[in-house]
């Protein structure tokens, strides 16, 4: 996977959000202080916002382009979006919340109902109504049912962020397990550095809505104390 | 007697849910846009919407019959056109009641369609759903409710309607006599004793309805 962002750009209260990037990791993260322009730069990807200028290319094809005004819309693009809150439909079941984006019949290289379910242990929630669950559970139907959609790339909006501590600790390796399992690139906003230690191979951190530093989370991040990893450069915790 | 009040009270009920109807459409798609679109114009044709909730009801009327009349702009024309006469017909009370009903639909559905988080529907689209299935699999059921509570309300709008449809349909027994017309002649009559069965079951069927739009409005913990 390839996904170029060429001269993006888009207005945003107080700043414009400026990118020029080629990421190419299996997972790369986007950090930066809330407020810094990640989300809006996933939303551009996912195509829910349209940049006012500048190319997003993923694997050759343009996703939008603002001088030729290509803008394939968020249901043509094949990419995977999960949202902080997670946005489960609230009056679909467990089940159908999964099956929603599932296409039929699904793709052969795309990864199977049963494996999904499995490897996120959601299987026994497919019944259950959606305000049954916990916080933990949500997340998890969420990332399934962005999975099942077979996505090219999946687009991951702190799907951690608001969950306490110890949830946050019991989550992650379901994410490591969805990383090693599924051969699907992940983009991982975030603001805790030891998200991006955990999970990520490659680290974009964003400051005011442009790419302020990029490189190995090793490089970026130095161990701390609480939390366990804090930027190198400036001795403090952006979260 | 009895007979008269059921005949009366039928046609009501009919008149008011025909004119549900013919507004069910353009109100719910006119809720949606401006409850999810902005486009130029907005603010005028959200202040006509509501206008005639504001404005005295045989001013709506009057305008109604100088549109519809057989020398008005619409009714000269669909005359010639269909051979259909408007006014002082019970298609007359029909439209009186839908002009009048129509601002609490879109107002009710409007409500229903801004409390469907727009999250929701852009989660739905990312998975492959385009716009028209974003809106029959979630945008609509989630606003169901709501805009069911709007459609009753505006239900028993019309049954209650007079002033606009006495201005454009006139009183004439058997063919555009509703609730709110016949209460009026009679007791102007001086025949309370007849208007009192017409009131109670005025009170009765517009207490049915508004509790019944209530208990839609209540909102669901899911439905945010």
């Amino acid at each position: 996977m390839q996904l170029e962002l060429t001269g993006v750009r888009l207005p945003l209260a107080p700043f414009t959000l400026e990118v020029d990037a080629t990421l190419d990791a299996r997972v790369t993260g986007i950090f930066g202080a809330s407020g810094a322009g990640k989300t809006s730069l996933l939303e551009v990807i996912a195509g829910l916002r349209r940049p006012t200028a500048g190319t997003v290319r993923l694997d050759d094809e343009a996703l939008s382009d603002a001088p030729t005004r290509i803008f394939v819309r968020p249901e043509r693009r094949g990419l995977g979006y999960v949202p902080q809150d997670g946005a489960l439909f609230p009056h679909l079941s467990v089940g159908d919340n999964l099956r929603y984006g599932r296409r039929l019949p699904p793709r052969p290289d795309g990864p199977s109902f049963t494996h999904v379910t499995e490897i996120l242990e959601i299987a026994r929630l497919a019944d259950r109504a959606v305000g049954t669950l916990s916080g933990g559970e949500r997340q998890r139907v969420a990332l399934g049912r962005a999975l099942l959609a077979s996505p090219r790339l999946l687009l991951l909006d702190e799907p951690l962020a608001g969950l306490d501590a110890p949830l946050r600790e019991r989550l992650l390796p379901y994410l490591v397990r969805v990383r090693d399992v599924f051969s699907i690139p992940m983009l991982y906003v975030t603001h805790s550095p030891d998200e991006v230690m955990a999970l990520c191979d490659e680290v974009l951190l964003l400051g005011e809505g442009k790419i302020k530093q990029r490189g190995k989370p090793a490089g970026i991040f130095v161990a701390g104390a609480a939390p366990r990893y804090v930027l190198r450069d400036s001795g403090h915790s952006q979260s | 007697m009895l007979s008269a009040v059921w005949q009366i009270t039928w046609f009501t009920l009919w008149a008011s849910a025909l004119s549900l109807l013919l507004i069910l459409p353009p109100g719910v798609a006119l809720a949606w846009l401006l409850a999810r679109k902005d486009w130029p114009g907005k603010p005028l044709v959200e202040t006509l919407v509501t206008l005639p909730l504001v404005v005295p009801p045989v001013a709506t009327g009057l305008v109604l019959l100088k549109l519809l009349g057989r020398h008005g702009l619409l009714g000269g024309w669909i005359e010639q056109t269909l051979g259909v006469e408007i006014v002082f017909t019970w298609r007359a009370v029909v439209i009186a009641t839908a002009v009048m009903s129509f601002p609490l639909l879109v107002r009710t559905a409007r409500v229903a369609f801004e409390n469907v988080s727009p999250r929701l529907e852009q989660v739905a689209r990312t998975l492959g759903a385009g716009p028209w299935k974003v809106f029959g699999t979630i945008t609509l059921p989630l606003a169901a409710r709501g805009l069911m509570a709007g459609a009753v309300l505006a239900f028993a709008r019309g049954l209650g309607e007079f002033g606009a449809t006495v201005m454009v349909a006139g009183f004439i027994p058997g063919q555009t006599v509703t609730l709110a017309l016949s209460i009026y002649q009679q007791v102007n009559l001086g025949r309370d004793d007849l208007a009192w069965p017409l009131l109670v079951v005025s009170i009765t069927l517009a207490f049915g309805a508004v509790w019944l739009g209530e208990c839609l409005s209540r909102r669901r913990p899911h439905a945010a």
